[in-house]
């Protein structure tokens, strides 16, 4: 019995969901009195992958074949099944992101174990029962979900529990070959196109989060939430009606019907908070909203707000983290 | 080229979440149930691709109790050419992976969607099931798909950007925007749908992997802190000392 734990890499370092993910793994290994492996898929360096038993990874396999550093969710299911019955692993623990979700769910018919995408909290083992929190209902509830079987899948959602950090604590890397061939990469992408980042911070996994609404007017001036995101070092994001009509990319798009973000701070501004933008934003930590109708739904789901015009507002704003800074 | 496209029936988007007293359920009460709206888009890009083809058919598939049905009614309105429901009360994703995967064996379809998940289950696992049980690749989440013979290209959202892949089929993709423009029943539409076939067909398989022991909804916010418009700089102070998040 032990816990297999997924590791995202991209350009040679381990993503941060993916730290996340680590420490999960290791503190789900705790509970069932285990120990806590990785797979590292995306390609990493050898001293990025030690450094995972900061999180309480106790060894690392790697396999060393250049076409798993792109996502071929054939190739990484072969891959993480055959560690994971090498492992007799009982757990395996991923990312819930467009890469971990995907194999986790061909995985757990590969493997015959249960799965729950979306989690945000630690596992519950007592009763003997296995129960796991996830999200439901667009973020607007929560279900507590009884996993069955000998063999377990859970997806993580990032931002949700804390990395954990043992300064100093290596992992042993293991060189891991899953015999992989060409047929196992026929779903492999033929090309990968990046996007353009503003100030370089990836919107899924931002800490921090500006986000404007169709309060903004037009796209001319988005340079107003660029300015405030790049002085404290968030990401951009937009409303559903902001990305409709292309003033900004659909991949900026947050809500039921957009992507879901859990940053540790959003901030609003002229967004006036429908039900369905709440959805996909209503887990971050802490909501700012800056709107000039005090009326706006958006308040009462938020943590501080201003009444007032964004384009006021918002540079004063810019100054303050400068100051501070 | 034969068109599976598998919809569920979810809480309309403005619903607010309520259960039952246990918790154990939701609580169905007054809410209208619709399309989960990313269906809407593998329902609309399997007409536009059958159309540009000139020849082939949509079949949409649900799994569902029959309540289900005028949802259904309303997909072959949109344009699909008939339909199948699964009797059943979908229990988990893998029960619901296993009746798609059934029907899509016994009537050889080449091109299997559905949303990228539901909006009410969050589980973004089918695609991945199905695809597995069938042995057949899966695209997931695909925000744009064409089709040229036996071949797709597709584009699929990847964290920070998208890839480009190419696949025979068959294949299971799971959509999103901004694949298409989601299409809407017009009055003709109603009319035929009427008529379409809408086959009911016994559940198979094994019983469901997870269960649901409780629900629950989010905590309750304390309330909003407001700071006024001229000291706007104030709250960069109160994130920083108070809410210690920057
Ligand atoms: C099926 C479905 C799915 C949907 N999914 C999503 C989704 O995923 N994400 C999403 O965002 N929406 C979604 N929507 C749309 C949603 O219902 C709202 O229409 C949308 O969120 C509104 O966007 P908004 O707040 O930017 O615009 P508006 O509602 O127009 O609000 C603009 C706000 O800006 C304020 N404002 C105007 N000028 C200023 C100023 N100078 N200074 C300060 N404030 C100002 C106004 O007071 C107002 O509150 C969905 C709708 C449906 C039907």
């Amino acid at each position: 019995m032990s816990v297999l734990v997924v590791v995202e890499c991209a350009e040679g370092e381990v993503k941060k969901s993916s730290l996340e993910v680590a420490s999960y793994g290791a503190q789900v290994a705790a509970q069932l009195g285990t120990t806590a492996t990785a797979i590292a898929v995306g390609g990493a360096t050898e001293a990025n992958l030690a450094s995972l038993g900061e999180q309480g990874i106790t060894k690392v396999l790697y396999d060393a074949e250049p076409r798993l550093k792109e996502f071929s969710n054939n190739a990484y299911t072969k891959l993480i099944a055959t560690a994971a019955e090498q492992e007799q692993a009982t757990i395996i623990v991923l990312a819930n992101s467009n890469i971990g979700a995907a194999v986790g769910s061909r995985l757990s018919v590969r493997l015959k174990a249960s799965l729950a995408t979306n989690v945000v909290e630690l596992p519950k083992t007592d009763g003997g029962q296995f129960v796991v929190k996830r999200g439901a209902f667009s973020g607007k509830a929560f279900s507590n979900v009884v996993l069955s079987g000998d063999r377990k899948i859970i997806a993580v959602k990032k931002n949700s529990t804390e990395a954990r950090h043992e300064a100093g604590k290596i992992a042993e890397v293991v060189s891991f070959s899953a015999q992989l061939s060409d047929a196992d990469f026929a779903d492999a992408p033929t090309k990968v196109v990046m996007q353009e980042q503003a100030g370089g911070v990836l919107l899924p996994e931002a800490e921090l989060v500006v986000s404007g609404g169709r309060g903004m007017k037009g796209p001319e001036n988005w340079g107003l939430i660029e300015d405030l995101a790049k002085a404290l070092g968030a990401a951009t994001a937009c409303s559903k009606p902001v990305s409709d009509v292309d003033w900004r990319p659909h991949h900026e798009h947050v809500g039921q019907t957009g992507i879901t973000v859990s940053p540790n701070l959003y901030i609003a501004c002229g967004i006036s908070g429908a039900i369905q933008h709440l959805a996909g934003v209503n887990s971050s930590k802490v909501i700012v909203v800056i709107n000039k109708d005090p009326e706006a739904p958006f308040f009462k789901a938020a943590d501080y707000g201003i009444v007032g015009d964004v384009f006021e507002v918002l540079p004063k704003l810019t100054a303050a983290v400068k100051e501070l800074n | 080229m034969k068109f599976l496209v598998c919809i569920s029936n979810v809480p309309d988007t403005t619903t607010k979440i309520a259960f039952t007293p246990d918790n154990k359920e939701f609580n169905k009460a007054g809410v209208q149930f619709v399309i989960n709206p990313w269906d809407e888009y593998a329902l609309t890009r399997a007409i536009e691709l059958k159309e540009a083809a000139g020849s082939g058919t949509v079949t949409v598939l649900n799994v569902g109790e029959a309540d289900t049905e005028p949802n259904i009614r309303k997909a072959l309105a949109i344009g699909a050419d008939d339909a199948i429901r699964v009797n059943a009360a979908p229990q988990d994703a893998y029960f619901v992976a296993e009746q798609i995967a059934a029907v899509a064996k016994e009537g050889g379809y080449d091109v299997i969607l559905m949303g990228k998940e539901s909006i009410d289950y969050n589980g973004f696992q089918v695609h991945g099931m199905v695809g597995e049980m069938l042995g057949i690749p899966t695209v997931a989440p695909a925000m744009k798909l064409d089709l040229s013979g036996n071949t797709a290209t597709l584009e699929r959202e990847i964290e920070g950007g998208k890839e480009i892949v190419t696949v025979n089929t068959p294949f299971v993709a799971s959509c999103q925007q901004p694949m298409c423009e989601p299409r809407i029943p017009n009055m003709r539409g109603i009319m035929t749908a009427r008529t379409k076939p809408l086959k009911v067909i016994p559940p198979v398989g094994e019983p469901a992997r997870t269960t649901v022991a409780e629900y629950a909804l989010p905590p309750k916010k304390q309330g909003v802190k407001l700071i006024p418009a001229e000291n706007a700089g104030d709250l960069i102070k109160l994130l920083r000392n108070e809410a210690k998040v920057i």
